[in-house]
């Protein structure tokens, strides 16, 4: 009863945030909406048992990535309201109605084709404690049997970092205090010169 | 009718994305392609976890950990591009950055 009152308010809530990220034209509201959405997801993480996952959404998404754009907001105007030119907007609508409608159907396909084998359940393959929490199967499955792709993320992330240093930070070769003291110390050098003439 | 089932978690799921492809259709501001990007992003996280928690597999939460990985590295360089596409343009309109005639 609980599990299905707390389902429907999560799941009206990040529809009705979700959509006014995509409809709204004010990115400041935009980006609002999607941290308000993003944490009603993680209550969804906390409902299936995933409780490290939802932790993690907390933190990476709504803490990381939304203040990263919001400090990226600042490089760009945010209180000015987006003009978007649409030419065709029911062809938009049908095309997406249509592509909503076989995307609902793909995504619950699988409860008619009632026969996927788990791979790796929960706590038989761990198999070491019995009654462990969430966080420590999780650690112990990606300790152990997703070790590679753990080591490759973290390399992606370690990639993904110097690109974005090196990106937003591009100018940072030529600022204008570099400038300013290197043109003084050529005026320094040349009164110096100009002074070794004279004498 | 009150039990909640993977199908209900599937099909909101699919809502979600939907929302986020509609959101990347109609969108002409690069900011807000990158907004319906981390929906769909999300939506696919919902999925992921909810068939992992039916089949009584953690796989599914580890490729949603992997699709967070993922999702905060494209934040990290796309924000970078987006910096510099607005340096260069001024805007951030697809129209307005556009260059291809086409």
């Amino acid at each position: 009863m609980y599990e299905f009152i707390a389902f429907y308010v999560f799941a009206i809530a990040t529809t009705i945030l979700f959509l006014i990220t995509v409809m709204s034209k004010n990115v400041l509201y935009a980006m609002s909406a999607l941290a308000g959405g993003m944490v009603m997801i993680s209550g969804f993480f906390f409902l299936l048992g995933a409780d490290f996952l939802g932790v993690v959404q907390l933190i990476v998404y709504v803490g990381a990535v939304m203040a990263l754009y919001a400090f990226a907001m600042m490089f760009f105007d945010a209180t000015k309201d987006i003009k978007e030119k649409h030419q065709n907007p029911s062809l938009v609508f049908l095309l997406g109605g249509l592509m909503s409608l076989l995307f609902v159907v793909m995504f619950s396909a699988p409860i008619i084709g009632d026969n996927v084998q788990a791979l790796y359940p929960v706590v038989e393959n761990v198999g070491v404690v019995e009654n462990v929490g969430n966080a420590q199967a999780v650690g112990m499955v990606l300790f152990t049997k997703y070790l590679i792709p753990f080591e490759v993320a973290a390399l992606m992330l370690l990639v993904a970092m110097i690109a974005g240093i090196i990106l937003a930070g591009k100018k940072m070769d030529y600022s204008l205090t570099k400038c300013e003291a290197i043109d003084e110390e050529m005026d320094i050098e040349a009164i110096t010169e100009n002074e070794k003439g004279e004498a | 009718m009150l039990e909640i089932g993977v199908n209900h978690y599937l099909i909101l799921s699919g809502l979600l994305f939907s929302i986020g492809l509609m959101g990347v259709l109609r969108r002409k501001n690069l900011l807000m392609l990158f907004f319906a990007t981390e929906v769909m992003l999300n939506a696919v996280n919902i999925a992921f976890t909810a068939i992992g928690n039916y089949y009584g597999d953690l796989s599914g939460q580890m490729f949603a950990f992997f699709i967070i990985a993922v999702a905060a590295s494209e934040v990290a360089v796309g924000l970078g591009l987006l910096i510099v596409l607005y340096k260069k343009y001024g805007s951030l309109d697809l129209d307005v950055i556009s260059s291809m005639k086409g």
